[in-house]
């Protein structure tokens, strides 16, 4: 009999495969690159018929302490040709620096229920996306020394056998000089890391500041992508 | 700090870059990955699912007026790490094709027809022990425009988020003798024997007597490191 799924001599990590061009109508729910509020932000309710969209609706939630940010980029091929049938994925510590985690043991430091640190993106058409969330806090890294407040990004899609993973750190933060991950990557390609203060992006949105942040999966300008 | 830290991928998990899948040149980069050490950032992660996607949808037959076309089956297992370990409480987002491989997707072009009963989308939660269930239709295969002739093998995506960031996994669970595997760019990324990782089981014990076939699947997450491995 040829091996499977049960087979104990083959038991091990199961592979990864591709997310396909098909996500849309299960992995982005209503809302879900809005950490902060309950918009539709991140789903493409342009790609499903109304009758069979059984996408959840993020919950109403109250005010969220911490710096509120958007953060607007878009994914490009190898060409710089836009990637629309992407889904960025973001993981981030709340504004005192703590992960909405049972794995975070700092109970010390404050938690918000309203505030998960996690959300989703699909690209549009023309490959952006856009985050509301808030600026993460300092988070411990290697050998007891502060990381730099960044946020993880898994990068999925039509085309990506697996994630890709990178992260976004935040221009004009004077903690990225000593951020230890970022010292591990060569200095020519550090930039590709930090998202850049924009003035409005997509015409503005009271005051909130916005960060820019292009995900380049080939090329140039490769964003640099982490084994973790 | 004592926290968990995870192995790395191990040899069964595919490249970025596999040409035969022909979406795969201009998506993938071309820069080594950088190594770095497994931080907090990584070592933690979501975990109250029901706030954050909703409640579980654990049968897919179920969410219109009537009964889907199609075989109906009944997927169960569960969901451990490389050391055996159940990994409960965790979330499986399930999305497939119906039973003639047409999703409701508005991009997807096949004209086999729509089932009016049928949406493809789920979600199910571990429990303590670590083991899931659901109901559906067995998908059909479908033809995609990567070669000439070319046609998906029957499968099921799944999509895990395990216990920490650096945990997540987005699979496709196969169906046993289909011919298809083989011959599928998708599914051979990854190099055999581990590529069987991903074919179901069909299972008498699963099956419901008059009612459904049952089929096997044990889905495995990156194990813990013995020891921390920062430093």
């Amino acid at each position: 009999m040829e091996a499977d799924n049960q087979t104990p001599e083959i038991f091990g990590q199961t592979p990864w495969q591709t997310v396909g061009p098909f996500f849309h109508y299960q992995l982005p729910w209503k809302g879900c690159a809005d950490l902060t509020g309950c918009s539709d932000l991140g789903a493409r309710l342009d790609l499903m018929p109304a009758e069979h969209c059984l996408l959840y609706r993020a919950a109403e939630r109250g005010p969220i302490s911490g710096e509120p940010i958007r953060i607007i980029g878009r994914v490009l091929d190898a060409n710089g040709t836009p990637v629309p049938d992407a889904l960025l994925e973001i993981w981030q510590a709340n504004a005192a620096g703590r992960y909405h985690s049972p794995a975070d043991p700092r109970s010390e430091l404050p938690l918000q229920a309203a505030f998960a640190g996690f959300g989703r993106a699909a690209t549009a058409a023309d490959g952006t996306f856009h985050f509301r969330t808030i600026m993460p806090g300092p988070v411990p890294g290697p050998g007891a020394r502060l990381q730099a407040p960044h946020i993880a990004v898994g990068v999925l899609g039509r085309g990506l056998i697996k994630r890709l993973v990178t992260r976004i750190y935040f221009e004009g933060d004077a903690a990225n000089e000593t951020d230890p991950i970022l010292a591990m990557v060569p200095a020519s390609r550090r930039h590709t890391l930090i998202a850049r203060r924009t003035a409005g992006g997509d015409g503005g949105e009271d005051g909130v500041a916005a960060y820019c942040f292009d995900v380049h999966l080939q090329g140039e300008r490769e964003t640099v992508f982490f084994d973790c | 700090m004592n926290s968990i830290h995870y192995k790395r991928e191990d040899a069964a998990q595919p490249p970025s870059l596999f040409p035969a899948y022909t979406s795969t040149p201009a998506r993938s980069p071309r820069e080594p990955l950088v190594r770095i050490p497994q931080t907090l950032t990584e070592t933690t992660g979501p975990a109250d699912w029901e706030q954050l996607l909703g409640p579980a949808v654990a049968d897919l037959t179920a969410q219109h007026r009537g009964m889907p076309q199609g075989q109906r089956i009944v997927v169960s297992g569960s969901v451990l790490d490389e050391d055996r370990r159940p990994v409960p409480n965790t979330v499986v987002e399930i999305w497939q094709a119906n039973a003639a491989g047409r999703y409701i997707h508005l991009r997807d072009q096949w004209d086999a027809p729509i089932d009016p009963n049928f949406t493809g989308a789920g979600r199910v939660i571990t429990d303590a022990a670590g083991r899931y269930r659901y109901v559906t239709v067995r998908p059909g295969a479908y033809p995609w425009g990567n070669h000439y002739n070319a046609w998906r093998p029957a499968h099921i995506h799944l999509s895990l988020m395990g216990p920490a960031f650096a945990t997540r996994l987005v699979t496709q669970m196969y169906f046993p003798d289909d011919p298809l595997i083989r011959i599928d760019p998708i599914a051979n990324a990854v190099p055999l024997p581990y590529r069987q990782r991903m074919v179901a089981r069909f299972d008498i014990d699963t099956t419901m007597p008059s009612w459904a076939l049952g089929y096997r699947f044990d889905i495995v997450l990156r194990g813990r490191e013995a020891t921390p491995m920062e430093r």
